[in-house]
């Protein structure tokens, strides 16, 4: 059933499927209206990441030792939750230098500087070709097997099939005509490639599904559940260990924790990964959904790893099937024949996915990182005169394509039996993790220099090559195996497995190790010790402090002569002569000018700005060659630079400060509008006195006038009656002249020009002075004093007469409101630690609660003012109180409606003052 | 705008916390025979704990707004 030309036919018609969906998406966003830009897409295409290697290699190496393969998938999970602040900076970095691949970024970082993309480029092609020689083994392996069908036949050695024969070797060639149709139709402007990524968000949707599909007939179709699977496994010596991996984990947990960090660097530097995270995002926001979903991708494809290993185990216990092959040989060995077709087509996904993204990363960074720079510079070619480039840019990278896969198909000929398809993989995990020190430095520390970054990359790519590199080649036999066993000429402390005698590790935590060390040492020192040039510290400035400068206008780092027409030549020939004229149209529509038919002055915004439309095609190390030769500029110092750096920082703090100084402004003025309205309300209080007083005088004043005219218009005015008004009128002159006195007071204790003659003063006779002194009234009244007077009071400080005049209110108000002949009035002394408190109780009418707040404001009674005969000048509260104020006490009322009141006042006591006390004092 | 700010320090508190949580000793604390639903403990653990991550950075993500 499943014959050579059914697979053949399927496999093709899925690639096909596969170009309909690019197609279909390149003409949306040509339209448009972007198929990929939604954070979905997104992080399907993230998913890149699983390759032929997650979908059988995983399975080969749980079937060996457990848990191996996890830290693979757990280390990018913990390197995504730090994307928020890593990436989200990688992506402004990239928007707003146009970056167009790795090695862009960290040329364009080091000073734009064609050299270190060059060495960049080199590390990631060699560094890459085991993995891409993974994804062809993994293609011409599983077809291989599938053809067998039913039999389960391994595939024979590589070498001992004639080189056309292997099935590997078409596979290159088509995936290479495929990517070729794909990525490189035509030169996409800033490398995004939206028809590709909405193929592998497919793909990435078609190898979940197809590895969920076997994981699920593995785990409840062939067992009876993922604890039937386990159980089983535990009953099998053989497998017993694997269920607490750990230990026999080679390297054990050193192993684990260098796998994570390296999956970790290898998430944020494959060049696919670059790619597809970096290069082919289209909105910063994405990336937000992207942090949990595309762990949940790497989640769900890893569940039934297990399950599919052990019983891979258990359903071939003789080891004569590789364990790598266990996701296509168990559906086999079940006579699945469409479960098998479905798992060899998401294995497909798995490996075209990987190859097509990262063939065309690599061949934009050959092209526009190593080829380009070099022929811009070869002035026998002549580059510079010919009017159209593009073509000879999608040339070189077509080549490249075409090359990288043949040299990933000869590293499978020559080194690809000896390793499993994971420890394959590890080894260009190790590669590109070089490239961290760099690109992680490159963006959060300003001092990494150039020639720190290459000393760094080729030290650390040499310790790669070394201890992982050359160790394969030895092993495939094209290398004498004795350099592995006994080292170099025989030296024993340079043997690449165990550098320096350094022994009991795994081969990859070993070079990781070493290569690192390498590394980033180097990269430090170097950087500490050498000086940057101009163009380095202002590349390192735009790229560190991305987020301070965003938004503002970037700083102006140029300085020369250029004509427009020239410029707009070198991105004709580039762009192609409709793209240079979007770009011209487009700055000047935003700068207000006519174009073309006024012509634009290339100033230096406006050369940065063709500078960057330049790389976004080629590459900034490329556009910086390509620029300088269109016009005639003037280097800038370092010095100079600096002043422009510090200038745009002067403008951002002078701003900070403008913001500071205008909110100091508000609050001034906020409190310059409180006081006004306190100002408002006193002068509204000074007129309610006022008016209060007036009215209060002419009270008296009318009815001493009224009984004066009386006796003015009538002479014969008996005696009595005449002596009785006469009466009335001294009356209402005395009160007349006591509430005039009152207010005098009260203002000259307002205003604080009274006299004070404070004293030693004992409280108990100065309250049996007074008491014996009213006596008289009391009588008269009928009102009964009772005095509670203690034995020893401590003396108070205060003026005499002050004292007397409150006392004299409070008990003249009892009187007043006591009713005659039942009244009682208390007076109680109290002497608590720190003050002497008089309290005056009567048994009048109380007053209400609502009354006690303003009895004590100035000429306000209880009781109802309008029908009650007025019974003082509503001044006598309020002056005690401030007398007891001013005197450092208090003077407060207690009183239940008909139930008397309490007034007390305290004034603060004068104890025999401590050594301590008066030292302090003094 | 203050939820922004803080999510980057959040997001690398998980961080730290999967650190922890993926690595010796917590690790050898599973690493011992026994098994939760029939699962091995070692496997049940890092796939429940690696859940829990998730979920919390899909938390701390989405909260933002």
């Amino acid at each position: 059933m499943l014959q050579g030309w059914v697979i053949a036919v399927t496999s093709f018609a899925y690639l096909g499927l596969l170009f309909a969906i690019a197609y279909y998406a390149d003409k949306r966003a040509d339209a448009g209206r972007s198929l990929i830009a939604n954070p979905y897409i997104y992080a399907l295409s993230l998913a890149v990441y699983a390759t032929a290697w997650t979908f059988y290699g995983s399975v080969g190496r749980a079937a060996s030792d457990g848990v191996g393969f996890l830290p693979i998938y757990i280390g990018p999970t913990l390197m995504i939750a730090l994307w928020w602040l890593v990436m989200r900076k990688i992506l402004r970095i990239s928007k707003e230098n146009r970056i167009t691949s790795l090695a862009d970024f960290i040329a364009s970082r080091y000073g734009k500087s064609a050299l270190l993309g060059g060495v960049v480029t080199v590390i990631a092609v060699v560094g890459i070709l085991p993995y891409i020689s993974l994804q062809l083994k993994a293609v011409s392996n599983s077809f291989t097997i599938v053809l067998q069908y039913p039999e389960i036949v391994m595939p024979a050695k590589v070498g001992a099939i004639p080189i056309l024969q292997d099935t590997a070797l078409w596979a290159a060639l088509i995936l290479a005509l495929f990517t070729i149709l794909f990525g490189t139709r035509h030169l996409y402007s800033a490398e995004h490639h939206e028809g590709m990524v909405a193929a592998i968000a497919f793909e990435s949707l078609v190898k979940l599904l197809a590895f969920l599909a076997v994981g699920v007939f593995v785990t409840f179709g062939i067992y009876d559940g993922f604890g039937d699977v386990f159980s089983r496994a535990a009953s099998d010596g053989a497998l017993r260990p694997l269920l607490t991996p750990l230990e026999g984990l080679a390297g054990g947990y050193a192993s684990w924790v260098w796998l994570t960090v390296l999956s970790m660097l290898a998430i944020m530097f494959l060049p696919r990964q670059f790619q597809v995270t970096v290069i082919e995002n289209t909105d910063e926001r994405h990336l937000n959904k992207a942090i949990w979903l595309f762990p949940l991708y790497m989640l769900a494809i890893n569940v039934f790893v297990l399950p599919i290993a052990f019983g891979g185990r258990l359903h071939f216990p003789d080891g004569t099937v590789d364990a790598d092959t266990f996701v296509l040989t168990l559906p086999m060995a079940e006579k699945q024949e469409w479960l098998a077709l479905l798992v060899f087509i998401g294995g497909l996904s798995a490996a075209t996915g990987m190859v097509i993204v990262e063939t065309i990363a690599l061949s934009t960074m050959v092209c526009n990182d190593l080829v380009m720079p070099v022929l811009l510079r070869l002035r026998s070619l002549r580059l510079n005169e010919r009017a159209d480039l593009t073509g000879l840019l999608l040339g070189i990278r077509r080549g490249s394509i075409l090359l990288i896969l043949l040299l990933g198909f000869l590293y499978f000929r020559l080194a690809g039996e000896a390793y499993a398809l994971v420890s394959i993989g590890l080894i260009s995990f190790a590669a590109v993790a070089q490239f961290a020190p760099a690109a992680l430095g490159g963006i959060f520390w300003k001092d990494g220099t150039r020639r720190g970054a290459l000393s760094g990359l080729l030290a650390g790519f040499a310790v790669w090559s070394y201890t992982l590199l050359l160790p394969a080649l030895a092993r495939s036999g094209w290398l004498p195996i004795g350099l592995l066993e006994h080292g170099p000429f025989g030296i024993a402390l340079l043997k690449p497995l165990q550098l320096f005698g350094l022994s009991g590790l795994d081969q990859i935590t070993h070079a990781m190790l070493w290569s690192m060390l390498a590394n980033l040492g180097a990269y430090v020192l170097v950087s500490l010790l050498d000086s940057p040039s101009a163009e380095e510290h202002r590349q390192a400035s735009l790229f560190v402090d991305v987020f301070k400068r965003s938004g503002d206008a970037p700083a102006r780092f140029w300085r020369g002569t250029a004509s427009a027409t020239d410029l707009y030549n070198v991105l004709a020939r580039f762009l192609g002569a409709e793209a240079a004229d979007d770009t011209f149209r487009g700055y000047a529509r935003r700068k207000g000018v006519p174009w073309p038919e006024q012509p634009l002055s290339a100033d230096a915004e406006f050369v940065q700005h063709v500078e960057t439309q330049l790389a976004g095609a080629i590459g900034a190390a490329s556009a910086r060659i390509m620029v300088a030769s269109a016009v005639k500029e003037e280097a800038l110092t370092l010095e100079e630079v600096r002043k422009i750096l510090d200038e745009a920082s002067q403008v951002v703090m002078y701003s900070h400060r403008l913001e500071q100084k205008s909110r100091e402004l508000e609050a001034a003025s906020a409190e310059l509008r409180a006081a006004n309205e306190r100002l408002k309300e006193l002068d509204r209080l000074k007129d309610d006195f006022v008016s209060t007083v007036s009215h209060e005088l002419r009270t008296p004043l009318t009815s001493i006038r009224a009984f004066a005219e009386i006796l003015l218009a009538n002479p014969d005015v008996e005696l009595t009656q005449r002596k009785q008004f006469v009466g009335i009128i001294v009356k209402e002159t005395a009160r007349l002249t006591r509430l005039i006195n009152q207010v005098l007071d009260l203002a000259k204790l307002e205003s604080g020009s009274a006299e004070w003659h404070v004293t030693r003063l004992d409280m108990r006779e100065l309250v049996g002075d007074v008491l014996s002194g009213m006596s008289q009234v009391f009588t008269e009244k009928g009102i009964q004093v009772a005095a509670h007077l203690p034995d020893h009071v401590a003396p108070v400080s205060a003026d005499l007469d002050r004292v007397i005049q409150v006392l004299l209110n409070l008990l003249s108000n009892a009187v007043k409101f006591c009713e005659p002949a039942q009244g009682r009035i208390e007076v109680t002394l109290v002497d608590t630690a720190d003050w002497v408190r008089v309290e005056v109780r009567d048994n009048g009418s109380g007053i209400a609660a609502a009354d006690q707040q303003f009895i004590f404001e100035k000429f306000r009674q209880a009781g109802d003012t309008l029908t009650g005969k007025p019974q003082g000048t509503g001044l006598g509260l309020p002056i005690s109180r401030q007398i007891v104020e001013h005197l450092g006490g208090r003077l407060w009322v207690e009183s239940h409606p008909g139930a008397g009141a309490c007034f007390s006042f305290t004034l603060p006591a004068l104890r025999q003052a401590t050594p301590a006390a008066l030292a302090a004092a003094t | 705008m203050g939820e922004t700010e803080r999510t980057g320090p959040r997001m690398t508190a998980l961080c730290m916390l999967g650190c922890v949580l993926f690595n010796f000793p917590i690790l050898a604390l599973f690493n011992v025979p026994g098994t939760l639903f029939g699962v091995p403990l070692l496997y049940a653990y890092l796939f429940l704990a690696w859940a829990l991550l998730i979920a919390l950075m899909a938390w701390v993500v989405e909260r933002r707004e």
